[in-house]
């Protein structure tokens, strides 16, 4: 491209002065402004023929502007337009996707909380069940242990207590021997029983 | 021819002379039409083999063809509005018309074919044409209503319609004498100060040095006269505009 406009430029340069050398100039001598001289026998037709050549040369610009460079500027330009608009419905499209797919994974997010939340409160509502079962069974195996237990320790207390009588009646009726030398086991019996009952410990 | 004897002579750079000889002399082709045709060739090449790529990104002269084209559509539009759309190759085409026609002028050499009341004349004729037969055509008789403003008191009718007559009439007069006055004005300018750097700068050892002062008023002219060239056509490309505005809108 930019040759070419070398090319245009030097072209154009060398047109000035070949067409003011090409120009020849009268004899006549021009008074006052050249502009305005129209009774000038050279001047006068000369200014006639310019206008003349202007009305030529500017029809001839205005055809060309009018019916081949406008257009074509105007369809570069509308052909811009629409790209810039295509462009622009493309990204607006883009976003709207955008938009909807983070909408998605939001509202997803959300749902896959609340999925966890109530997992995780359904596990601790079995769990704590499970404690409440498992806390009973303990406390009436317990329960039934201490039971049990009180029961032999009531057995081994009788047991003692009635040992402690044959013991006591022993002990008396040995003590009873050695003094009096005779022994009627039945009244020990008797008073060893009045004894502990009268103690409270029958 | 710039300084014949001790007079400046700043005038005869607007004379017309034939170009292309024999031929040339017999249709009256000058070097003003030249300037013309040269325009022309150039106004097309710029809108047609600068668009001629159909970039999307523009290259420079695309975006100078582009930008020329945005330039006077915006113009169009804001000024006459959307009715304006059928007159912008008109605009478009006086626009680059007569901004080409002020630049080409400028180059060394070239001749300014702006600097012509004929020329001007003839443009404002055609625009002056143009924005009575739209009228004609848009409102029928009703433009002739133009000339009186509604809700003015009847009285007032003898001085105004006169008055709006004369200034309608008046319109291609003050279009093609601005542009016509600018050019001239500026070409003259240019010519006398290039005069003196020649007549002071011959004038003995210390002649060299005060044509200096002649020649930077000369460089900082040329730059001026680069915003004359463009505020000129734009200024004739806008009054354009408001007048069709008028044309198609009747004030």
């Amino acid at each position: 491209m930019t040759p070419r406009i070398l090319i245009v430029a030097s072209l154009f340069g060398l047109a000035l002065p070949a067409l003011a050398l090409a120009a020849t100039t009268g004899e006549v001598p021009v008074e006052g402004m050249p502009q305005l001289a129209f009774g000038h026998p050279e001047q006068g037709r000369f200014l006639v023929a310019n206008v003349v050549w202007l009305f030529i040369l500017f029809g001839l610009l205005y055809v060309l502007m009018a019916n081949y460079a406008l257009p074509r500027v105007a369809s570069v330009l509308a052909e811009r337009q629409a790209r810039i608009e295509a462009d622009l419905e493309q990204a607006q499209a883009a976003k709207q996707r955008a938009d909807a797919a983070l909408a998605e994974h939001q509202a997803a997010t959300a749902r896959a909380r609340a999925e966890a939340q109530a997992a995780i409160a359904t596990a601790t509502q079995q769990a704590q069940a499970e404690t409440t079962v498992r806390e009973e069974a303990l406390n009436a195996r317990l329960a039934a242990q201490i039971d049990a237990a009180e029961q032999r320790i009531a057995t081994s207390r009788d047991a003692a207590m009635g040992a402690l009588r044959t013991v006591a009646a022993d002990a008396a009726e040995a003590l009873v021997a050695r003094l009096t030398g005779s022994t009627d086991r039945a009244a020990v019996e008797r008073a060893v029983g009045t004894e502990l009952a009268a103690r409270g410990q029958a | 021819m710039a300084a014949e004897g001790k007079a400046i002579d700043a005038l005869s750079q607007f004379e017309l002379a034939p170009v292309l000889g024999i031929v040339g002399d017999s249709v009256g082709f000058t070097q003003s039409n030249a300037h013309m045709l040269l325009a022309v060739v150039l106004i097309t090449a710029l809108m047609v083999y600068g668009m001629a790529q159909r970039a999307v990104i523009p290259g420079r002269l695309q975006a100078l063809a582009e930008s020329a084209y945005e330039f006077v559509h915006g113009l169009v539009t804001e000024q006459v509005g959307e009715e304006g759309r059928k007159f912008f190759p008109f605009v478009f085409s006086l626009f680059m018309f007569v901004l080409f026609g002020n630049l080409l002028g400028l180059l060394p050499y070239a001749f300014t074919f702006t600097s012509h009341i004929a020329v001007t004349f003839g443009l404002a004729f055609v625009v002056f044409v143009l924005i009575t037969v739209v009228a004609l055509a848009i409102h029928g008789t009703k433009f002739f209503g133009y000339f009186f403003p509604e809700g003015a008191p009847i009285w007032l009718a003898p001085i105004i319609v006169p008055v709006e007559i004369v200034s309608y009439l008046s319109r291609p007069i003050s279009l093609s004498i601005r542009l016509f006055a600018n050019m001239v004005a500026g070409h003259v300018m240019l010519k006398v100060f290039a005069t003196f750097i020649l007549l002071i700068g011959g004038l003995g050892v210390i002649g060299p040095f005060v044509a200096v002062l002649p020649l930077a008023i000369n460089v900082a002219l040329v730059g001026f006269e680069l915003l004359v060239a463009f505020l000129q056509a734009y200024v004739f490309a806008i009054l354009t505009c408001i007048y069709l505005h008028d044309a198609v809108h009747l004030h």
